[in-house]
């Protein structure tokens, strides 16, 4: 449903986006994931018009997003809660919104009472809103028309563990009924239990992206942990079968799967007190693939973006 | 991926890849101006400032009303006091209708939800001008109840419907001025003052410079625009100051406008 093709975006001699494709199918739910800076916001701006592309494009639905007649009807966006006139009430934000869609002053309420903004909330000024709050607003905003596509950047930013937890639910079942979501995070527990699909960025270029087991598949060989009531005879066992073998901790780590190391344990009669899966996770994968865009022990990324800000 | 074409129906299962907009039009123009309106009053700034234009009117109609000479309370003169503060605070309602989308941040929700720049720009003018237009309409009915309650005798006599036609166009184009020095500043201080300050103090410059002097009706907006209040209800304009009126406006506000535009449908909006 989006499509993003070849996609640069520079200022100055900064590359903030760097020639970024991938597509977000309907009825998915797609994550954007990437550290500080990595260029999320920037691609997301430019899907919806906000910033020029300087090369390459993004079409929704196969159309440029000038072209979608009346867009929020089609195309639910939040970008940054925050920009919204600091003097005008929750309702009166929707109802503008409402208004430009061509939607009944009904639909505001409706989506005042899905986001779990009281009425009474609803009759305060923007500048009078906790964080959480505005981001309850601004995906209000985002589901007023509507639409079967949402690209919301940061949507869970300020929310408490309940509102993560309702907006997951929220997102999953907007995807069950054929919705297409792009959300973006730099948390990747947030976005791993509810994406279909993980695109990761760092530092304007695309570093992996598919479904979490295409993912893990990539992050390395299998290992596993191991402690028994005698690990010497084990290690021996495991070497025998041509397995490596390091001690780790109080037990052992084995490059082989929990189910071979049980097989290994059995067949040598040893009792084993502890076994899982030593393979590295999602988070291991996403912060190695970014490693070199982490601005920790990489002055280098910073530097970069001092130089991209003066330019 | 595999995307349908239109000749075959996508079945729920396969959901389809493209956006149906068929049954969407765009959003209608007068719907647009419609929210542009609302966004006008619907904060206290713009309340405050709409009711700011409405007392001081009323205050400065009121004051001439009981200082000027009897012979002089004639409706042409009552339009013509009011002309001032009204001049003074439009534009500033224009600017703020642009600036403040910039300042509050809110044109990444009025572009995402229109992203015809130019249309969202149209919009704002033609809501800055019905502002314009209701308070001159407003003006005239506060003047001609001035004028029967306590007016001089005969105070409706020799008015001319092409200058108050002229007077309501340059209402309008100050708004349009507004609007412009908004548009290429994107800033509600910076603009607010451009527009009070620049047009000051060419006039002076045109003024002590003698070489200048000579072309200051065709280059300083005030003074070619001086002749229009000198002849309120009463004589003509010439053909040149027309032309002069036509030089100042292009050089003052239609040329800024089009450079806002242009600022407009380039800047990233953030
Ligand atoms: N107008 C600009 N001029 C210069 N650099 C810019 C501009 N806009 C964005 N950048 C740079 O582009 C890079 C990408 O920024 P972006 O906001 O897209 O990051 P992000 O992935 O959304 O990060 P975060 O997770 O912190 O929100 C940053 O280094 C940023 O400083
Ligand atoms: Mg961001």
């Amino acid at each position: 449903m989006i499509k993003v093709d070849r996609l640069t975006r520079t200022y100055g001699g900064f590359t903030a986006v760097d020639d970024v494709s991938f597509t977000c199918q309907p009825g998915r739910v797609t994550g954007f994931l990437g550290p500080n800076g990595a260029g999320k916001t920037t691609t997301m701006r430019i899907m919806v018009g906000l910033t020029p592309a300087t090369r390459g494009s993004v079409t929704i639905g196969g159309l440029a997003y000038h072209d979608i007649p009346n867009p929020g009807r089609h195309v639910g966006v939040l970008l940054d809660a925050g920009a919204q006139h600091a003097g005008r009430t929750g309702r009166e934000i929707l109802t503008l919104g409402a208004k430009t869609m061509g939607l009944p002053l009904s639909r505001v309420d409706e989506m005042l009472a899905l986001v779990s903004l009281t009425d009474a909330e609803a009759k305060r000024r923007m500048r009078n809103y906790s964080l959480g709050m505005k981001q309850r607003l601004g995906i209000a905003h985002a589901l007023l028309g509507d639409p079967s596509v949402l690209i919301l950047d940061e949507p869970a930013n300020g929310l408490d563990p309940a509102g993560i937890r309702w907006m997951r639910d929220l997102l999953k079942g907007y995807a069950n009924r054929g919705g297409t979501v792009l959300l973006s995070s730099h948390l990747l527990n947030e976005v791993e239990l509810v994406a279909d699909e993980m695109i990761l960025i760092g530092r304007g270029t695309i570093v992996a992206q598919g479904d979490k087991a295409s993912l893990l598949a990539q992050s390395g060989p299998a290992a596993s942990l191991v402690t028994s009531l005698d690990n010497d005879a084990l290690a021996r066992a495991l070497q025998g079968q041509g397995y490596a073998v390091t001690p780790a901790g109080s037990g052992l780590r084995v490059d082989a799967e929990p189910v071979q190391v049980g097989r290994a344990a059995l067949e040598a009669g040893v009792v084993l007190t502890d076994l899982r899966s030593g393979a590295r996770g999602l988070e291991d994968l996403f912060l190695e693939l970014t490693a070199g865009t982490q601005r920790e022990g990489h002055p280098a990324a910073a530097t970069q973006l001092q130089e991209g800000a003066q330019a | 991926m595999s995307t349908t074409t239109p000749s075959t129906p996508s079945t729920p299962s396969t959901p389809s890849m493209t956006l149906d907009v068929s049954g969407t039009p765009k959003v209608p123009f007068t719907r647009l101006v419609g929210v542009e309106l609302r966004k006008i009053y619907d904060t206290r700034a713009g309340r405050w400032l709409l009711g700011a234009i409405v007392l001081i009117t009323a205050a400065i109609m009121t004051i001439f009303f009981f200082a000027a000479d009897a012979p002089d309370r004639t409706f042409g003169n009552f339009i013509g006091v009011s002309a001032t503060p009204q001049g003074f605070l439009l534009p500033v309602l224009g600017i703020l209708l642009v600036t403040s989308e910039w300042t509050q941040r809110t044109a990444m929700v009025t572009f995402a939800l229109e992203p015809s720049r130019t249309r969202v720009i149209a919009a704002k003018t033609v809501a800055a001008l019905i502002f314009g237009v209701a308070a001159f309409l407003a003006a005239i009915v506060v003047a001609g109840l001035c004028t029967l309650v306590g007016g001089a005798d005969g105070g409706f006599e020799g008015l001319e419907a092409r200058i108050f036609l002229l007077f309501l166009a340059l209402q309008l184009l100050t708004i349009l001025q507004g609007l412009a020095y908004g548009l290429i500043l994107l800033n509600t201080p910076a603009a607010i003052v451009t527009f009070f300050v620049l047009p000051i103090a060419s006039s002076i410059v045109f003024n002590l410079v003698s070489g200048l002097r000579d072309l200051a009706p065709w280059l300083d907006l005030g003074t070619a625009q001086g002749p229009l209040f000198e002849s309120f209800g009463a004589s003509a304009l010439t053909g040149e100051e027309y032309a002069q009126l036509g030089t100042t406006t292009l050089i003052w506000i239609v040329i800024p406008f089009v450079l806002g535009w242009i600022r407009v449908m380039r800047a990233e909006v953030k």
